[in-house]
């Protein structure tokens, strides 16, 4: 099971670059979340960064 | 059926004494046996406290409860502030809106406040920290930890980023905290919130007539208007001067108190931002926030009514043990993840990735320059700022030895 970024309630807080920088990026223009690579993968610290983030923009794939 | 709950009561503020970091006793026997709970508000409304992490977390995430100043209530009597409802936030005041409007002001502020950019002034704030220590050295041993370095940094910072003249940040640093303290009038609030918003104003149309190289000089090529432009540099202004120094200080004070903890702040990046977290957590300076329900909805086995306050102890939930092993406990080696320091939702901190630069520069380089630092007095002679919403201390007498 992966994960799956829901941008249209990102707030750009910038918690997920944190959490998981290999995985997440802010886009430089409105710091919205952008996925570093395709994906999302399950792996420790991207359920951090879905924990920590304030916004429920990471959320586990159907 | 939900187990019956106390009589509303009003929010507990005192601390416990002795323990000038930890949440007032009643919140935390509350959270333990009724983590939501009935709350009584200084203008009579009976509305609901919640002091668990996990209901915490969720009523901020939720947008059916509202940010709306008109919509909410004071969670503590504010001298003299009339009862009844308060005016709405003007314009740009982006704290104290919902959506649409807070996301429009939050998606123009958001790529300007990002990892990448705020790390991008590591360098800057180490040279400014570097400057304030060797002020201090020069001063001391003996200075006032706030006024020599915890206010200093952070300000200074803040200033250039937004690009307002820093040479007078004393005088904007009492202005701001005036207007967290819970015993100022409403009259000096007024007062102090009119100077900030007169001299923001002015340098809003400075920039607007010859723009600038900096954060407010680019805001004005933004769709905004003057007011809205004015009153997001009083937040941010504002934000920018009373979060951070408190951090800094009551870190510091913390760390005093827990002195086997300060070598975490010497092993590498990762370790500081792990320190960094757990004293957010363990700190939670920002304590108290408030929502009001714009329809009914139903909350670990309560029904909060459209129109009820619901007042958010982030202070209480920090310290929550469902969430926390030992949360009593300052562990600068734990992994903090998910605290609520920096708010959570849509109104979660814009400010954070700048703070933690700030704070992971900051402590570390305190306590390498001066590996002797301590109080200068008894830890309960040190003023706390009891009655702000931004916790911290009002002064912080430190000594060190001399090499």
């Amino acid at each position: 099971m992966g994960f799956e970024i829901d941008r249209t309630v990102c707030i750009g807080a910038g918690t997920c670059v944190i959490k998981a920088p290999a995985v997440f990026a802010q886009d430089p223009d409105d710091g919205l979340v952008v996925p570093v690579g395709g994906g999302v993968p399950d792996s420790p610290e991207v359920r951090r960064a879905a924990e920590a983030c304030p916004s429920g923009a990471i959320v586990p794939a159907p | 059926m939900p187990e019956s709950l106390p009589a509303p009561a009003p929010l507990s503020t005192a601390r416990p004494r002795g323990c000038p970091f930890d949440p007032p006793a009643e919140l935390g026997a509350l959270r333990d046996r009724h983590p939501l709970s009935r709350m009584s508000y200084p203008d009579g409304h009976v509305g609901w406290l919640v002091t668990g992490h996990a209901l915490a977390r969720a009523v901020a995430a939720d947008r059916r409860f509202s940010s709306r100043q008109e919509l909410m209530r004071l969670p503590t009597p504010r001298n003299g502030v009339p009862a009844g409802p308060l005016p709405p936030a003007p314009p740009g005041m982006f704290v104290s809106h919902d959506a649409p409007e807070h996301t429009r002001y939050r998606r123009l502020l958001a790529g300007r406040f990002t990892v990448r950019r705020m790390r991008a002034l590591t360098e800057r704030v180490e040279q400014i920290t570097a400057e304030r220590l060797d002020a201090m050295e020069g001063e001391g041993p003996g200075v006032d930890l706030v006024v020599a370095f915890a206010q200093p940094v952070p300000a200074l910072m803040i200033c250039e980023l937004l690009g307002v003249p820093s040479g007078d940040h004393g005088h904007f640093q009492r202005l701001v905290s005036s207007t967290n303290d819970q015993n100022a009038s409403l009259e000096e609030v007024g007062a102090a919130m009119a100077e900030l918003g007169g001299f923001l104003h002015g340098l809003v149309l400075a920039k607007r007539a010859s723009p600038t190289d900096d954060l407010l000089g680019e805001l004005v090529g933004e769709d905004l208007t003057d007011e809205e432009l004015t009153n997001i540099a009083v937040l941010l202004l504002g934000a920018g001067l009373d979060t951070t120094a408190n951090m800094i200080a009551l870190g510091a004070f913390a760390l005093f108190t827990a002195p086997e903890q300060i070598a975490a702040l010497s092993e590498g990046p990762e370790a500081v931002d792990r320190a960094v977290e757990e004293l957010l957590r363990y700190l939670t300076i920002a304590h108290t926030g408030v929502r009001t329900a714009l329809e009914d909805v139903e909350l670990g086995g309560h029904l909060i009514r459209a129109g009820d306050s619901v007042t958010i102890s982030a202070l209480a939930a920090d310290r929550d043990p469902a969430k926390f092993t030992d949360p009593d406990v300052l562990d600068l080696r734990r992994d903090a993840t998910g605290h609520l320091a920096l708010g959570h939702g849509a109104h979660q901190c814009l400010g954070q990735q700048l703070a933690r630069v700030e704070l992971r520069v900051a402590l570390p380089a305190l306590f390498e320059r001066f590996p002797t630092l301590r109080p200068a007095v008894p830890a309960d002679e040190v003023a706390v700022r009891e009655d702000s919403d931004i916790h911290g201390v009002y002064s912080l007498p430190v000594t060190w030895d001399e090499v």
